[in-house]
């Protein structure tokens, strides 16, 4: 390394000049944008830049000025290191980006290839029914209620109003279980869990009972002997059959969608008094196709309304047969099937369809309903 | 119930325009389904002449015999008409009815003139089959009078709409028309001809001649008993046309005179009656219980064997009819009789029901007397019966006799306001009372309470509740109001509700489909599932009546369904498969005596007790099948065929999305694979089972090979489900990992291996996993190695080495000292 300058000897520095320097800045950035690559910009970034690069030994030079030349070179000096280093860096930036790009470039795939390996499965659609309308019912504040299938007669029966003798016995036909004086029967309706939940729980009683239920019906078209209920119970004080009715209405909109109605027609259950069948306003035509053949409603059949289930205000006899006063409280109760709301509500056309298990009946519905 | 609107017509002026859709429509609204409305012949258009038979022809060329009439349908129908006639019955001179070319028969049968044996047959003389008023073929129609060439049609009962009715059981009296028409006068607000109170005119009985002696043994069962005598009855006499067609129309068969008479009266009023051949009796007739073992062939030809719950009708010489269901053959009304002894009796509701229930009789009597017949009807029916015996059938009337225990109407009494409390609108007392009354029953008003005593044909009222239902359906159930009432603070879904939830949900999107399957199971699938005896599995609760005697059986297990379920589908070419089910299984016995507590109280505690003992248990369990593949081959690679170890981990996968802890172990079932079986516990119970099914389950039930199954009581699950889980510590301390490999003999098994490097390796172990199994000869022969993924990690404090490795030999000492564990490489 040279010492120090005592005395300024222009020759001896004459690559220092602006010169110079200018030409070697322009060698240094006509090499970096040149390179092809990234290895070409490493031996450029060596020779140009490095230890041993003119603009180094220049700057190396600087020490063997004069002091009063030292600034204005140093100035110089520095300034085209840095202009250099900011191409190289530029440069580098560039040729990395655009290696990258390559490499993902050499990634690309197909994405519209199937990518479901593991299909989703499904849930029955009755069940998925009967949680649509526990829904509905905790919305409005009742709790979901729940029986055994197996149950003893005298609670799907007697408690229910129906004595060993009464012909409402043989309007439903029952399984019974080991034989027929054995006392239990394969509940034939969920009416049986209001007996339940009128003695289990405390007053007032709002409460929603979904359920399996039997009758010794074969299974066709649109019979099964397995099937399934959902049955409502309301008992406080003061409750009136205008409840009943606001109660259902309200349900079939849910269930339906807004403004549709439900109609009450009289009839008769052992259970309620006065009783109640109830009708729901087709949701398709919504009455507009009555007498009207040219106006088919597959829905409604032309009707205007659907069967849906029964009703009414809980009899007197089943709340005296749990100890409720009558005097002092009023019920109000309803039923409908699930497979019957299913078939209208999704357009099922055959009842074996639920029964038999096809995976490709449930999968259509997936997890919803 | 079948009532013709031309009869209804006769007890109530409904005004001419009203059709039958029109009175359906109204009897519907009170209550009354009226399920059809049908017209009588209502496939025939165009015009049915009355002819007369002018000539009669004989063909005897041909196979049968064959008529070649001349017949005279009047200048209504173009005078006379050659038709050829299959029938025999009829004679030159006789009224027939004749359709001409043009007229198109029920079938869509048009009548044509055209050439048949050898003439030109220009019409054709009508059955009543052919004309579907009945399915009456033995001949063509007859009629007794008629002028050629009037209209058929309303003569015969062409055109009569007739209402269909399903009669609900507490409505005993819409089994007749008397009642129909009741309903039909309110609804129409107008007056009501009740043919029940008017007493028919029977010529004074004649002194030389005594009526049949009558009784009653329990007026308990037979409150009322009635036998009137007629003598001298002409037993050829045929019954009137009109009474045949609305008996036909009514779905009745005309039989005879005797017969078609008690039917139509029973009919038109509600009150079965009974004719006896009176000669084919011995001494008086009474209502009695059987004697035990007593015999009686039935009219329908049954021999029916009796005991002491039949009440009967007896004579001197023994039972002669099942009271209120069905008569004796033995005193048969038959052609030759002349003298009739007619029974009309009021017998209790529930004694003819059982006695119907047991005998699985249900005849038109015994349907209207287990629906409760007017307590105070029989005289004035019979007498109406006897009145028309005599005058299609002749004879003489010879006096009734009678017995009857008193009868008292029963009263109730109800606040003139709870019929108004009850709906939610307002209506007025004087509108209460004007509809009880309507309905028949006598109202005593003091002051704001009502004493409502109930017509003796309304036996269902008997509550306060019956009189409001009155009330309020007359009023229109289509004018209550809708008014939503506020239910108590609710509760939400249960923990068992919401957690069910949550399996079907999380099965559900992991690609099982859920099933819902009968419960009925036979022996043969028991034996399918090799199930051992006195496995719980094994069902014994056992149906009284199946559908099927195949499967008699209610499920103990969710197997069989599934898997018959699991055939199904690959029957239609599904065999890549899972299914679930959630629902209850019924197990142990039904073999209580079962208690009947009051009705009239809340049963008492024990009671209660009681009638739950007499139920199965019935657990809740979850089944899951696997078949086939669980990912099928694609670019991603070959297919993943689904098998124990999936079965398996939906059970962990049950188990840890309701938060329970299970253990798995080396399980053993019949139904399952040796070798490949998981016996799942909780807290020390087994909840089920899973793994790959025994090969010879799925032999037996034909399923896709290597099939899986998961049974789990999921009650039993949800039981230990946590109400709430706490918050974990979250350390945010480094982790010091540490991988080892332990050689064990293959007779323990990874989840020991795994619980003693666990427990061994102390409470800075946050986690633990097995990353390799090896086999081979790199380790002794009947061992295997396993390497294990250890996590430690302190919730204070970074671990040092020498903490990390302390817990890493101490998972080693345990696994060494549990299951004879050898570091590998050591």
């Amino acid at each position: 390394m040279s010492g120090p300058n005592t005395s300024f000897d222009p020759k001896q520095v004459a690559v220092l000049s602006a010169e110079a320097v200018a030409t070697m800045v322009t060698a240094a950035l006509l090499a970096t944008s040149a390179a092809p690559d990234l290895g070409a910009l490493k031996a450029v970034r060596l020779a140009h830049a490095g230890d041993r690069s003119p603009l180094a030994v220049a700057n190396r030079d600087i020490g063997a000025l004069p002091p009063a030349a030292k600034a204005e070179v140093g100035k110089r000096v520095g300034e085209a290191r840095g202009v250099v280093t900011a191409a190289l860096d530029a440069r580098q930036e560039e040729l990395e980006r655009a290696r990258d790009e390559f490499a993902l470039a050499e990634e690309f795939v197909d994405v519209t290839l199937p990518t479901v390996r593991n299909p989703l499965g499904a849930r029955h659609p009755l069940t998925t029914v009967m949680e649509r309308i526990c829904d509905v019912f905790i919305a409005m504040g009742y709790d979901i209620a729940e029986g055994p299938e197996a149950e003893a007669e005298w609670i799907n029966f007697d408690a229910l109003n129906v004595p060993p003798d009464h012909p409402a016995r043989t309007m439903q036909d029952t399984f019974y279980v080991t034989s027929p004086e054995s006392g239990v029967v394969l509940r034939t309706q969920t009416s049986p869990i209001q007996i339940r939940a009128m003695l289990d729980r405390p007053l007032p009683i709002y409460v929603v009972a979904p359920g399996r239920v039997y009758r010794t019906d074969e299974l066709d078209a649109t019979h099964t002997p397995v099937f399934h209920q959902v049955e409502g119970l309301a008992v406080d004080e003061g409750l009136t059959m205008g409840d009943l009715k606001g109660t259902l209405d309200h349900f079939a909109q849910e269930m339906f969608g807004p403004g549709i109605v439900t109609r009450l027609r009289p009839s008769y259950f052992p259970f309620t008094e006065p009783s109640a069948e109830l009708d729901v306003q087709c949701f398709v035509c919504r009455g507009a196709s009555v007498d009207k053949p040219e106006r088919p409603c597959r829905s409604c059949g032309n009707q205007g309304w659907i069967e849906w289930g029964g009703c009414g205000m809980v009899n007197p006899r089943v709340l005296r047969a749990v100890g409720i006063d009558s005097s002092k409280y009023r019920g109000f109760a309803f039923g409908m099937g699930i497979e019957r709301t299913l078939m209208f509500r999704n357009g099922v056309t055959d009842m074996r369809d639920m029964v038999e298990g096809d995976a490709r009946f449930s999968l259509a519905f997936g997890l919803d309903s | 119930m079948r009532a013709p609107v031309s009869w209804l017509r006769e007890l109530v002026d409904i005004p001419v325009d009203q059709s039958g859709r029109d009175i359906a429509a109204r009897l519907i609204r009170v209550g009354l389904e009226v399920e059809t409305v049908e017209t009588v012949g209502g496939g025939v258009t165009g015009a049915l002449y009355l002819g007369k038979v002018l000539q009669i022809e004989e063909l005897t060329e041909f196979k049968k015999p064959i008529r070649w009439c001349q017949v005279d349908v009047g200048t209504p129908g173009g005078g006379i008409h050659g038709i050829i006639c299959g029938a025999q019955n009829f004679v030159v001179g006789d009224i027939v009815v004749v359709a001409l070319p043009g007229t198109v028969l029920p079938g869509g049968f048009e009548i044509t003139s055209r050439e048949t044996y050898g003439h030109i047959s220009d019409g054709m003389i009508c059955s009543e089959r052919e004309l579907a008023l009945s399915e009456e073929h033995d001949g063509i129609m007859v009629l007794p009078t008629g002028t050629a060439g009037a209209d058929a049609g309303p003569i015969i009962g062409v055109g009569e709409e007739v209402l269909d009715i399903a009669v609900t059981p507490d409505r005993g009296y819409a089994l007749s028309l008397r009642g129909i028409a009741r309903e039909l006068a309110i609804s129409y607000g107008l007056p009501f001809r009740d043919p029940g109170l008017s007493v028919a005119d029977l010529l004074a009985p004649g002194a030389d001649a005594a009526p049949a002696q009558c009784g009653s043994d329990d007026f308990e069962a037979c409150a009322l008993f009635t036998l009137r005598t007629i003598v001298g009855f002409n037993p050829k006499a045929a019954s009137p046309q009109w009474m045949k067609q609305r008996l036909t129309a009514a779905g009745m068969r005309p039989v005879s005179l005797a017969v078609d008479v008690t039917n139509y009266v029973m009919h038109e009023l509600g009150q079965p009656l009974h004719a006896f051949d009176l000669d084919k009796l011995s001494g008086p007739v009474r209502a009695g219980w059987a004697e035990p073992g007593s015999i009686l062939e039935t009219l329908d030809h049954v021999t029916r064997e009796l005991g002491p719950d039949d009440l009967v009708i007896l004579d001197n010489d023994g039972i002669v009819g099942l009271a209120g269901t069905m008569g004796g053959l033995d005193s048969e009304i038959d052609d030759d009789t002349t003298s009739i002894a007619l029974e009309a009796a009021h017998f209790a509701a529930n004694v003819v029901a059982r006695m119907s229930r047991r005998h699985k009789l249900s005849s038109e009597a015994s349907r209207r007397f287990e629906r409760g017949v007017d307590r105070t009807l029989a005289p004035y029916a019979s007498a109406r019966a006897a009145a028309l015996l005599i005058e299609y059938g002749g004879g003489h009337y010879v006096g009734m006799t009678a017995v009857e225990a008193p009868y008292e109407p029963m009263v109730i009494s109800m606040p003139s306001r709870e019929p108004a409390a009850v709906a939610g609108m307002p209506i007025e007392a004087d509108v209460v009372v004007g509809l009880l009354e309507a309905v028949g029953c006598q109202v005593l008003s003091i002051d704001n309470q009502l004493e409502v005593a109930a017509p003796p044909w309304r036996s269902d009222l008997t509550d306060p509740a019956d009189l409001v239902e009155e009330v309020v359906r007359l009023v229109g159930y289509d004018l209550l109001p809708s008014t939503l009432p506020v239910a108590a603070a609710g509760h939400g879904l249960s923990k068992s509700q919401r957690l069910k939830r949550l399996i079907g949900l999380t099965l559900a999107a992991r690609g099982s489909v859920e099933v819902l399957n009968y419960p009925f199971v036979g022996a043969d699938e028991l034996a399918d599932l090799q199930l051992a005896v006195g496995d719980i599995r094994r069902s014994r609760v056992r149906l009284a009546n199946p559908l099927s005697d195949q499967q008699p059986y209610l499920r103990a297990s969710l197997l069989p369904g599934l898997l018959a379920t699991v055939r199904r589908n690959a029957g239609r070419g599904l065999n890549d498969l899972s299914i679930f089910e959630v629902g209850a299984v019924f197990q142990g016995e039904c073999d209580q005596p079962p208690p009947r507590p009051s009705v009239l109280m809340r049963p008492s505690a024990d009671e209660w007790a009681a009638l739950n003992a007499l139920l199965p248990s019935q657990p809740v369990h979850l089944g899951v099948v696997l078949a086939g593949e669980r990912e099928l081959a694609s670019w991603w690679g070959p297919a993943q065929s689904q098998g124990f170890a999936d079965a398996i981990q939906l059970a962990q996968v049950v188990a840890d999305v309701i938060g329970t802890e299970i253990t798995i172990g080396q399980g053993h079932d019949e139904v399952f694979h040796p070798g490949r079986c998981a016996g799942i516990e909780c807290a020390g119970q087994s909840v089920g089972v899973a793994g790959e099914l025994h090969p010879r389950v799925i032999q037996a039930w034909s399923l896709p090979a290597r099939s899986s199954a998961l049974e789990l009581d999921l009650d039993a699950l949800i039981a230990a489900a946590p109400d709430l889980r706490s918050a974990p510590v979250v350390s945010s301390h480094p982790v010091a990992k540490e991988d080892l490999a332990v050689v064990v003999p293959d007779s323990v098994t990874a989840a020991a291996v795994l619980q003693a490097l666990g427990s061994g390796a102390g409470e800075l172990l946050e986690s633990i996993r097995l990353f390799d199994i090896y086999r081979g000869p790199q380790v002794p022969a009947g061992c295997y190695s396993m390497a294990v993924a250890l996590r430690f990690r302190a919730p204070d404090r970074t671990l040092t080495a020498e903490e990390t490795a302390r817990a890493r030999q101490g998972a080693i000492n345990r696994a060494a000292a549990d299951c004879g564990a050898v570091i590998r490489g050591a």
